[in-house]
């Protein structure tokens, strides 16, 4: 088992605020590890640590065997970083901005390389159009086969499919697979809870702290959180009145059933006890969603920061 | 249009509408109250762009009440006096007189009064021939010699026009006593005024040389001040930081299409005043090149460090004039240089456009060769050398 990535107590701060706190990651070889977390978690500020565009204040470690802070241009070299924001230039056209990429990084064989690259991406008869005329979708599956164009043995992806569609999506998330079946690593953030389960693990950070770690399965065990759905008419509407109930710690309508889940089982049966006399709405035990667990997990890590 | 007053009537009409139309203006109030609000607290938050907006008027004001004399006085002058004699004292008295030269000079030979002239250490040569007394004295004609460097045209013709009756109201005063019979002699001085460089005294060709300096500084500076900060505007330098670049090839990849933009504009300046005005390079075409590569790099160089400080175009586009602005006011463009406070000539020293104008004055109008313009080729590679040395240092290989 060798890894790609082998972080320990990464720390960032800007001024007084601490954006990353002690983070430790590691990532197996091949593995593809979502990388969740809320807004303004230090997500980004970790992948950046990563590749080496901001220096750590505090801790280290290797990424594909080099270090962290001393051999930066060693990692560049075989590392792919999708940036939030596309990152590639609007008026430059598509085949221009992979050779651009391409000739940056003194690739051989460039036109070879970049007609397999438009044909992966069927873009082949677009080439020449310029890249800002993309849509979101292809401007996102652009900028993933510029940064794949110099075979990089580690991807880092920044929410690459924030405001795309399903489809684009899956076949994002289909090219990511295949990636990784090639032996590359991949560490992508996302806020996408299907995307998360996609992954062959997740790692859930907030405020700056790794809070779980795991594939989705192991998390949702290691949660012990406890789920009720309610069905039937009116279910939903429960929601509003069960949100602030002790022992509850997310009560959320989904269409016309109602999701409920807390810690503790006996608090939460009180806390439902009163609705379960109408007849009309059943209740069941359910297994906690990953939803369900980064809601709770983000209300106690705002608790440890305020208790810090 | 029929449907105007149809409208207004039907709102008119009726308490209904009545009460909807007080509401109507309040809202136009406060709709424009809020979009006010708003620029004025953006605008507050971009403090560079603020700064800019007073300083750029309180900037003007000091260049213009203060730095800029299109009547200087106290320029520098070398005087070659061959003969000495009580006459010569009283002729060059006067000429100090007038406020308008300085001697500061003392050429053993006209060799050498040549090349003060020419490298625009002196605006003025004061020569009296050896025999000038002594000819004076026969009752022959004498004749003093003011050669004047007019390449600025502005800041020869007052201090030649104040020469001659200053000359001849002194020769009058002074000559009493035992030397009150030379007082005729006094209407045999010839005063000889020479233009050098630029005889009519036309402004065309010297502004030729310093729209050169004026436009290259204009372009170069924005141009690349423009070109980095957008790819931080628009988000493509994380990526390009990513990437494996090193700072010396980004700054030189986006410096080398501009030197190019640079050479074609100083072909297309000289070809239009060469068929325009007659302005042809007179020195070495070679030195010409060389002045002209380095002064286009200082300035890119400079560009390139106001990018490493802007955080957007905005910001690039008026630091850029920041920097504008004294060039043109204090280089000695637009107004004598040495018409200037000396707090505005020490900036004036540190603007490249300063020294490329004097190389491009000397070559274009003098005809000068390298030792009249070394000093100026080295203050160049020196400003070259201090900017590049910021701008490196400033730019980052990551977002820290």
């Amino acid at each position: 088992m060798t890894l790609a990535i082998d972080v320990h107590d990464l720390v960032k701060r800007y001024g007084a605020r601490t954006v990353v706190d002690h983070v430790n990651l590691a990532v197996e070889q091949g593995r593809i590890c979502g990388f969740l977390g809320p807004n303004g978690s230090g997500k980004t500020t970790t992948l950046r640590m990563i590749c080496g565009l901001l220096t750590p204040d505090g801790g280290g470690g290797t990424c594909l065997g080099y270090d962290l802070v001393r051999e930066r241009e060693a990692i560049k070299r075989q590392t792919g970083y999708m940036t939030q924001r596309f990152g590639l230039y609007e008026d430059l056209t598509i085949r221009e901005n992979l050779e651009f990429v391409g000739r940056v990084y003194g690739l051989d064989r460039l036109k070879q390389r970049i007609d397999g690259s438009l044909e992966r991406l069927e873009l082949t008869t677009r080439q020449h159009q310029l890249a800002g005329s993309l849509s979101g979708g292809w401007k996102q599956r652009l900028a993933l086969a510029a940064c794949v164009l110099h075979e990089p043995r580690l991807l880092l992806l920044d929410e690459p499919t924030a405001g795309v569609d399903p489809k684009a999506r899956r076949a994002f998330w289909d090219e990511i697979h295949a990636y990784a079946a090639q032996g590359i690593t991949v560490l992508v953030s996302t806020h996408y809870m299907d995307e998360a389960e996609r992954c062959h693990e997740i790692a859930y950070i907030a405020y700056g702290e790794l809070m779980a770690r795991g594939t989705a399965q192991e998390i949702i065990k290691a949660s012990g959180l406890i789920a009720f759905v309610a069905s039937g008419p009116g279910a939903d509407r429960l929601a509003v009145r069960l949100r602030d109930a002790p022992g509850v710690t997310a009560a959320a309508a989904f269409g016309t059933t109602l999701h409920v889940c807390g810690p503790e089982r006996e608090a939460l049966l009180k806390a439902i006890e009163p609705y379960r006399a109408d007849s009309a709405i059943k209740w069941e035990e359910a297994e906690p969603t990953l939803e369900d667990i980064f809601i709770h997990l983000m209300g106690k890590a705002r608790d440890n920061a305020i208790d810090a | 249009m029929p449907s105007m007053p149809d409208v207004m009537g039907a709102r008119a009409s009726g308490p209904h509408h009545e009460r909807a139309r007080a509401p109507r203006s309040r809202g136009f109030l406060r709709r424009l109250g809020a979009i006010i609000t708003k620029e004025v607290r953006q605008l507050g938050r971009d403090r560079l762009t603020f700064a800019m907006m007073f300083g750029l008027p309180i900037m003007q004001l000091l260049l213009f009440g203060y730095a800029i004399d299109t009547d200087p006085h106290r320029l520098p002058t070398a005087v070659v006096a061959a003969d000495q004699s009580q006459i010569t004292r009283t002729i060059l008295s006067a000429l100090a007189n007038t406020g308008y030269m300085r001697f500061t000079h003392q050429p053993r030979s006209e060799a050498e009064a040549n090349e003060l002239l020419q490298s625009g250490q002196v605006q003025f040569v004061v020569t009296i021939p050896s025999d000038f007394t002594r000819r004076l004295v026969r009752g022959e004609r004498a004749q003093v010699l003011i050669d004047a460097d007019a390449t600025d045209p502005m800041a020869a013709a007052n201090p030649l026009a104040a020469a001659k009756p200053a000359i001849e109201q002194a020769l009058a005063r002074d000559l009493v006593g035992p030397l009150s019979p030379l007082r005729n002699a006094a209407d045999s001085v010839d005063v000889v005024l020479q233009r050098r460089y630029n005889p009519e005294g036309k402004s065309n060709l010297n502004v030729v040389p310093g729209l050169l300096a004026v436009i290259l500084t204009q372009t170069m500076v924005m141009m690349t001040a423009l070109a980095v900060t957008r790819e931080r505007e628009r988000g493509t330098m994380e990526n390009l930081l990513a990437m494996p670049v090193r700072p010396l090839e980004v700054m030189v990849g986006k410096i080398a299409p501009y030197i190019a933009i640079g050479a074609v504009q100083v072909t297309v300046i000289l070809l239009v005043s060469w068929l325009l005005f007659g302005v042809g390079v007179q020195g070495s075409f070679m030195l010409f090149c060389l002045g002209t590569a380095l002064f286009i790099t200082a300035n890119l160089a400079i560009g390139f460090t106001i990018s490493t400080v802007t955080q957007n175009q905005l910001q690039a586009m008026q630091a850029s004039v920041f920097l504008l602005l004294p060039s043109i006011l204090l280089s000695g463009f637009m107004f004598p240089f040495r018409g200037m406070p000396v707090w505005a000539q020490w900036i004036g020293e540190i603007l490249p456009a300063t020294h490329f104008m004097r190389i491009v004055r000397g070559l274009m109008l003098k005809g000068a060769g390298f030792p009249s313009i070394s000093t100026e080729l080295a203050a160049l590679v020196a400003i070259l050398l201090v900017v590049s040395t910021l701008a490196i240092s400033r730019y980052r290989v990551t977002l820290d």
